[in-house]
């Protein structure tokens, strides 16, 4: 005669599992899982907090709601969906990192990311690291006259501002004109010698966006919307971004 | 732009093309010759949000393509495993400005450290902001003594347009040539 069932404590209850399937498209495939481990095996992250990303898959399947999302785990995954890459199944484990993030209140998530994201929320340019349009616009046409006036061969250079019809509108990280200007420098000339039709815009000219580091929603859309207007209301056929 | 169902009137495109396809069309006229005598050996790093997260492997060949027409085609060595299979450098995601997770943000990026240091090159190029400065931080942590580089800095090298003012990336062997 076999041991009578074992009686789990809990009674059912709707899981951080089922939660994340209910927004994902195809419910994030979730539900696949070989167990096989080829996430983990191959992922940098794999070992960090004593976590990887099947383990944090089974974890959640089995309902331990409370270890999944707090664990510091979900800010060491990168977000680089190498893990659903090499997934047979296709499960997006990086989603669902991505929701437990969405858990942590403001004040307990990475006080780098939200600063960065908070400035972003500040700035005419979304800039993580604070800078205001009327800098940028400063600091590029002061770098612009000196390499103007250095090297002949670039005298005629030009780095539009709020070109409206230009083909491209390009972005630029904060961290060149905040703390290394000049390396804005080789960029504009190859610009320069291919004769792109381009221009920045003083509105959402900053490339980063760390709100959706943060799983800030709100500041995330928030920041996409501002800059794909800055975008359009320059009438640009692209938006280049520099890498 | 697609989860917040917006339906923009532009396209989203990525400078790494264009290099290529200027290169080609003859607009940004580069050469390797400056680094024929030298032999200056060179890796790639793969982005993971421009390779695998958004454009795949024919924007990896279009990088290579024009790592390969500047740096010239046998000085350029690969790392492995690359191109939508390469390893994340650990910088991504908000990793870097993740303040407290310094030192697991090091040991994430080893892995990508060991990977560079198999591939002999001391320039690893690193067309990404994050896998630029992580990369950085992997060989001053590690003691690589390799090089982080953006693109553009090698692409005005080879065109002989590189100021002086350009090359804070650059080793000693490469801070005053063609000046």
């Amino acid at each position: 005669m076999a041991d009578a069932a074992i009686k789990l404590g809990t009674e059912p209850k709707t899981t951080f599992f089922d939660k994340v399937k209910g927004l994902l498209p195809e419910e994030g495939h979730l539900n696949l899982c070989l167990t096989c481990g080829a996430c983990s095996s191959g992922c940098p992250a794999t070992g960090l907090e004593d976590m990887d990303p099947r383990k944090f898959l089974r974890m959640a399947a089995l309902g331990l709601d409370e270890e999944v999302t707090k664990s510091p785990w979900v800010w060491m995954c990168t977000q680089c969906r190498r893990c659903v890459y090499a997934c047979p199944m296709s499960i997006d484990i990086p989603q669902m990192v991505f929701q437990a993030r969405k858990t942590w209140p403001k004040d307990k998530k990475p006080q780098g990311i939200m600063g960065s994201c908070e400035q972003a929320l500040r700035t005419e340019g979304n800039s993580a690291m604070g800078a205001s349009s009327e800098d940028f616009k400063f600091v590029v046409e002061d770098v612009l006259e000196e390499v103007r006036e250095a090297d002949p061969r670039f005298k005629d250079m030009q780095v539009p501002i709020n070109k409206k019809g230009a083909e491209f509108v390009l972005n630029q990280n904060s961290r060149e004109p905040v703390t290394e200007p000049d390396e804005m420098v080789p960029l504009w000339k190859i610009l320069h010698l291919a004769g792109a039709d381009w221009t920045y815009s003083t509105a959402g000219w900053a490339a980063e966006n760390y709100c959706m580091f943060g799983a800030e929603e709100e500041g995330w859309e928030q920041i996409v919307r501002h800059k794909v207007k800055a975008v359009e209301d320059l009438e640009a056929k692209a938006w280049l971004n520099t890498e | 732009m697609q989860k917040f169902k917006i339906e923009p009137k532009f396209r989203l495109e990525s400078l790494i093309k264009y290099y290529a396809q200027w290169i080609r069309e003859g607009k940004l006229k580069v050469n390797s010759d400056w680094n024929k005598d030298l032999k200056i050996k060179f890796t790639v790093q793969d982005p993971c949000q421009l390779v695998r997260k958004s454009l795949g492997d024919p924007i990896a060949e279009d990088l290579r393509f024009a790592v390969k027409a500047v740096v010239g085609e046998e000085n350029f060595v690969e790392m492995y495993p690359n191109r939508s299979n390469n390893f994340c450098c650990g910088g991504g995601g908000g990793f870097l400005q993740a303040t407290g997770y310094q030192d697991a943000r090091r040991k994430y990026g080893k892995i990508k450290f060991d990977q560079i240091m198999k591939t002999g090159a001391p320039y690893c190029i690193t067309p990404c902001h994050n896998c630029h400065s992580q990369i950085h931080d992997l060989s001053d942590y590690y003691e690589g003594g390799y090089h982080s580089v953006h693109l553009w800095t090698l692409i005005c090298l080879s065109l002989g347009v590189l100021g002086e003012n350009e090359r804070v990336y650059l080793g000693p062997e490469l801070a005053e040539l063609g000046l």
